[in-house]
């Protein structure tokens, strides 16, 4: 029982960094239809930036909270900018031309990051400075959690909250959620479309690079194809809970990151990478549009 | 040559995946899966079963390449079977799912199929197989190239070719015009697979050796790039984009550490500059090339 529970507790943590993940495709799908495939290497770029920020600022020879959160701002402003620039100068020409040869440019920006990142990164893994020191936390019932597992649960769930108001609360999340009902019914209204899907980029990128830096404090190992997997994975989760939902990217992402950990932990290690895919099969079959999906009758 | 073969091996690729995605529009993004089940399917054949036979014509006295013709032709057709088997298990979801949603299931097959590959001690694991007799030359590959472009021409000038390409413009209406758009999804998919699973056949006896990581995600996604960058539903376009796309990274070779990066770059440059890919759905025509007649049928079509 205690071993379920500890399952259960490394299975949310790593379920929330997927869900953050997952939160970017989602509003990108819902706003755009397009499967941003370079998502999962905005993930790697956010890792990397705190990588090169925590040197720089030293937060690795001396960890403290404040240098931490410094850190994990450069971070997520590097990456807020990369999202801003791959939006302008690769997905905006292609925006009105078929779905498929987004699709591609996706891909093609996706292999421009992991080999770029060969080129100035080194292919070599680099090791993410310990800016938290480690210590275990009980939870009783021979439960442990780690403080940086902490870390990742609050941060996630903060970093949620705070995007649940923007999109609830705010002008621009009204905006954001009226460009993703009609395109052309939002921009009759006043909203400017183009201006909305670069803030969603944007937001989607930070919420990615903090993800990247989550997952790096845990797993110190870093590297440019770091980004595939986890990327493929949480898009699978978003897929999973409802693409273009935001509830069911948290949802689909807890799932997903439970479903592997008990895999890993019951069955076989090997096998992580297959239950993803198995999993959002099964609830495909039986729920065609994701689990909070609706569906969504065809136009004629 | 190496090339060559591996540009041979490319066309068969994209002209099968062309025929699911370009010809119904149906998304799918695990066509290494396919190619591995056949790759893998028919390298056990020749291991076990194949070898025998060849040592047995060898033993009649006929020259090595003839002996091992028939068990090439037979490995080869069972790898395609079975990728054409798991094709149709996988087209059959597309029943109930559209777009986006088939794409992510095919795409989660392919990870599947290389995840169990990665499992099964029988097939070498991660360690890979080796041993498999190296049969493939340019005449086999030349020939399955030959097969798989024959059969789409043929298949796009025919009745069921405009079926599909009813369903991919536009599936409702299609469906509306009486075309049974299951059975014609269903069949596209068989066909993509059983061909991948062809090219699997032929890569497996071409480098003598398999390993499951040459059947990841990306593999897939450099053939589905063939496909796009061809222009979708031009069978001369995929021709021409697998032939691109197998070479450029040759070309590039004295550049080393810049290459793939100038290879993603001409990705996104051409998809910005040509969306509709380099041929969009026409076909070279060698006839129209010397000025004599128009465009053959289906040229006129639109764009996806």
């Amino acid at each position: 029982m205690s071993e379920f529970l500890q399952q259960l507790v490394n299975g949310i943590t790593w379920g929330s960094v997927y869900a953050l993940i997952a939160l970017g495709y989602t509003m990108v799908y819902g706003i755009l239809r397009l499967i941003n495939f370079a998502h999962g290497d905005i993930y790697m770029l956010g890792a990397f930036a705190a990588f090169y920020a925590s040197r720089w600022i030293g937060a690795g020879t001396d960890p403290n909270p404040a240098k931490a959160l410094l850190v994990f701002v450069i971070a997520m402003a590097a990456c807020g900018a990369a999202g801003f620039l791959i939006e302008r100068f690769a997905y905006k020409p292609v925006r009105k031309s078929s779905r498929l040869s987004a699709l591609i440019t996706a891909i093609g920006v996706s292999l421009l990051l992991e080999n770029g990142g060969v080129l100035v990164f080194g292919a070599a893994p680099r090791f993410f400075p310990q800016i938290v020191t480690p210590h275990n936390i009980s939870l009783g019932m021979g439960v442990n959690i780690t403080n940086q597992q902490l870390i990742i649960l609050a941060v996630s769930v903060l970093l949620m909250a705070a995007l649940r108001f923007i999109v609830i609360n705010t002008r621009v999340g009204k905006a954001m959620r009226a460009v993703s009902y009609n395109h052309t019914a939002a921009a009759l209204m006043g909203i400017s479309v183009d201006r909305i899907i670069t803030f969603t980029f944007v937001l989607g990128s930070m919420l990615a690079a903090a993800a990247g830096m989550l997952v790096a404090l845990q797993n110190p190992r870093i590297e440019p194809y770091m980004g595939i997997m986890p990327g493929l994975k949480a898009f699978v989760a978003a897929v999973l809970g409802g693409i273009g939902n935001i509830p069911g990217a948290v949802l689909g992402g807890l799932v997903m990151g439970i479903a592997e950990v008990m895999v890993v932990g019951y069955v076989s290690p090997t096998y992580r990478d297959a239950i993803a895919f198995v999993l959002l099969i099964i609830i495909l079959l039986v729920r065609p549009a994701g689990l909070l999906g609706k569906h969504v009758a065809e136009k004629v | 040559m190496q090339v060559v073969i591996l540009c041979g091996i490319n066309v068969v690729l994209a002209v099968s995946l062309n025929l699911i995605n370009g010809f119904t529009g149906q998304f799918s993004i695990g066509h290494a899966g396919f190619m591995a089940l056949g790759a893998y399917g028919s390298a056990m054949f020749s291991l076990h079963i194949g070898a025998h036979w060849v040592a047995a014509l060898a033993g009649a006295g006929l020259p090595a390449p003839l002996a091992a013709a028939p068990a090439f032709l037979m490995a080869a057709l069972l790898g395609g079977l079975l990728a054409a088997l798991a094709g149709y298990l996988v087209g059959l979801p597309s029943l109930r799912l559209r777009g986006d949603y088939l794409a992510i299931v095919t795409l989660g097959f392919g990870e599947i199929i290389r995840v169990l590959i990665t499992n099964i001690d029988l097939v070498g694991g991660p360690r890979g197989l080796p041993g498999i007799p190296r049969w493939v030359d340019l005449f086999w590959v030349g020939l399955g190239a030959a097969a798989v472009i024959g059969l789409s021409v043929h298949l796009a000038h025919s009745s069921h070719g405009r079926a599909l390409f009813a369903i991919r413009d536009d599936e409702v209406a299609a469906e509306a015009l009486g075309v049974d758009t299951t059975r014609y999804k269903v069949m596209a998919f068989v066909l993509g697979a059983f061909f991948a699973g062809i090219a699997g056949a032929l890569f497996a006896h071409f480098l003598g050796y398999l390993n499951p990581n040459s059947f990841t995600f990306i593999k897939s996604i450099e053939v589905i790039a063939m496909v796009v960058l061809g222009g979708m539903g031009s069978i001369s376009g995929s021709v021409l984009a697998a032939i691109v796309l197998t070479l450029l990274p040759e070309v590039l070779r004295p550049v080393k550490e810049y290459r793939m990066v100038i290879y993603a770059l001409m990705l996104i440059v051409l998809m910005i500059t040509r969306p509709q890919g380099l041929l969009g759905s026409r076909e070279l025509d060698l006839r129209r090339l010397f000025g004599r007649r128009p465009a053959a049928p289906g040229a006129a079509r639109g764009g996806a």
